[in-house]
């Protein structure tokens, strides 16, 4: 496939015992996006350190815009551009300050870099903020900042690594418009994330990882058919309705029922959406079971696990902290 | 521009990074620059009349080696700033950004030197307030400040290169502490070095840090006549063997700290 900007054949990153990737195959075309969605320590952040120049692949090879990773990664930096999980922006320095840095060591010279750091500030909604030190922006406009940051030099390839989490959703609505405008204008971009519904709604390919290996990989339509459309939820009063209830959403699920004790809580895929879930609703009226809480929403990343994978998220690696922890310290770990 | 140029660019671009934040966050030259102003005080005015030095005037002599001493304690400063960025995000958007790889290390090191001279001038007002005097020619004097700066840059080398041998500013922090004190203690900057038993003398007279502080001293003329001629050749051409050390330690530090660096943007 010579027509992807992205190209990566068989990325495999191993820290000591550990397996980040496990035989990674990714390609973009041009001007698309590729959701890497996962949960916390999938390798999400390995796989876009190894396409950044950052890491070097235990085995492997990939090109960027045509230019070999492994053989040229000066040529690959002049190509890209790197928003990550941990907004890499300084501090002290202001927002201008920052992208007027980056615009010098992306080498755009003096006033180039002046002018398009003003000009991004503006366009990031950035430019009252402009020349006060980042350290005292909000968690959403250092990703901004960061974002910016990213474009600076207008790269033709850009990766962004969770741009959106621990936003609230008014900024990660906000985030999803730039990333959109970005991409109308022809960037490639792979974007990463441990949200289904922020996949859904940028990617037009989406590969799902779990363990460093590709378990899914399809557009969002093509995924939800294949691990159901919505989920049903209720909550039963009684615990003696569990097993009519059970067989009330059996009849209309299209995949098995599952109970959790803990909470009396029922789950079940379905299609046919607000319909379906009228129906169940008159059936479980009708049936006399009383309910404490009842829900029709879409599937969620651990909803994606739990069919893809037969565990959830959760499972995937320890709690989620230490995931990713783990995750973001590949990163910092120094090398013997 | 060719890539020489770009290096000297993105240096620049990097070295200014710095100095914007040592202007912003200026507790920490605060805090770098109390130990020395607590030495001088300490040293001047404790020990000042148990000292024998030649012409008796402890704290003129005292100065040079505090001067030493501070451009010393400022090389630290590098090694923190180092592993400091190391921790940080800013340091993977320098790593995919598409410019010279020695310029974190180049820009680091050259904004220090910005950073010394502040100290140097701030440790010199401290010496001028507690009696100590410059007595030769200003030209001289311009050479002793001189020379302390390249050799706080040949320093700044191995702190960089140290902080990228350890794995957090904390570590970096104790670690210099743990080359500066024997090398500032074992030398003539607070005694004599013909006062110290040997071994401990021969280390005293060949440490760059008392030849740097012999040339200072000479050079603000601080060495009352009559003052008795070293023994050691380095003590005797003390100019001459700190720029052999200086020129050696960039030598040999600066492309290992390059290449450690190097090597950690793509393990």
């Amino acid at each position: 496939m010579q027509s992807s900007v992205i190209h990566a054949t068989g990325l495999v990153k191993r820290f000591g015992d550990v397996t980040a990737l496990d035989h990674l195959d990714l390609s973009v075309p041009e001007g698309t996006i590729l959701g890497l969605l996962g949960p916390n320590g999938a390798g999400k952040t390995t796989a876009v350190s190894i396409l950044t120049t950052l890491l070097l692949p235990t085995e492997g090879s990939a090109t960027i815009a045509g230019v070999d990773l492994l053989s040229s990664p000066a040529e690959v930096r002049r190509h890209i551009g790197l928003s990550g999980q941990f907004a890499a922006v300084d501090e002290i320095l202001t927002g201008f300050e920052n992208l007027d840095m980056i615009g010098r060591l992306y080498r755009l010279g003096r006033s180039a870099s002046r002018e398009r750091a003003r000009e991004l500030l503006d366009w990031f909604d950035l430019d009252e903020a402009a020349d006060r030190p980042v350290k005292t922006y909000s968690g959403g406009m250092r990703r901004r900042l960061d974002l910016a940051g990213a474009i600076v030099a207008e790269p033709p390839v850009l990766f962004l690594d969770e741009p959106t989490t621990g936003l609230d959703p008014r900024s990660r609505i906000g985030l999803w418009d730039v990333i959109r405008d970005l991409v109308s204008r022809g960037t490639t971009l792979l974007l990463t994330t441990q949200y289904m519904e922020e996949a859904e709604q940028l990617a037009d390919d989406i590969v799902v990882i779990d363990h460093g290996r590709e378990i899914a990989h399809g557009t969002a339509d093509s995924l939800k058919a294949e691990i159901g459309g919505e989920r049903i939820e209720i909550a039963v009063c009684d615990t003696a309705d569990v097993d009519a209830a059970r067989a009330i959403l059996a009849t209309v699920g299209v995949g098995e029922v599952e109970y959790n004790p803990a909470t009396n809580k029922l789950l079940v895929p379905v299609t046919g959406g607000a319909g379906t879930f009228a129906k169940v609703l008159g059936s479980l009226n009708s049936a006399g079971i009383e309910l404490r809480d009842v829900g029709l929403r879409r599937p969620t990343l651990d909803d994606v696990f739990l069919t893809l994978t037969g565990h959830g998220t959760n499972d995937s690696g320890a709690d989620q902290t230490s995931a990713e922890q783990g995750d973001a310290g590949t990163d910092q770990k120094v090398s013997p | 521009m060719s890539e020489i140029q770009y290096m000297f660019a993105d240096t620049f671009v990097i070295a200014k990074r710095n100095i914007i934040k040592i202007k912003r966050v200026p507790d920490v030259l605060v805090f770098v620059l109390l130990s020395p102003i607590m030495f001088v005080l300490l040293f001047g005015y404790v020990f000042g009349n148990s000292v024998d030095v030649p012409g008796d005037n402890y704290r003129s002599f005292l100065m040079a080696g505090i001067f030493a001493q501070t451009v010393l304690f400022g090389a630290t400063f590098t090694g923190a700033g180092i592993a400091e960025d190391m921790q940080k995000g800013i340091i993977d958007r320098f790593r995919a950004l598409p410019m010279s790889r020695s310029a974190v290390l180049t820009g680091r090191t050259l904004s220090d030197v910005v950073y010394n001279t502040l100290s140097i001038l701030i440790m010199a007002i401290t010496g001028l307030i507690v009696g100590w005097r410059i007595e030769g020619s200003i030209l001289e004097a311009l050479a002793a400040v001189l020379l302390l700066l390249v050799f706080a840059y040949a320093f700044s080398w191995v702190m960089a290169y140290l902080a990228l041998l350890v794995p957090s500013p904390e570590v970096i922090n104790n670690a210099s502490f743990m080359v500066i004190f024997p090398l500032t203690f074992i030398a003539n900057t607070f005694v004599p070095a013909e006062s110290l038993p040997e071994p401990l003398k021969t280390f005293a007279e060949w440490n760059p840090v008392s030849t740097v502080t012999q040339a200072t001293r000479e050079l603000f003329g601080n060495i009352p006549p009559g003052a008795p001629e070293p023994d050691a050749w380095s003590l005797q051409n003390p100019v001459l063997y700190t720029m052999f050390w200086v020129v050696a330690t960039v030598a040999v530090f600066a492309p290992l700290a390059i290449g450690r660096y190097t090597r950690f943007n793509r393990r």
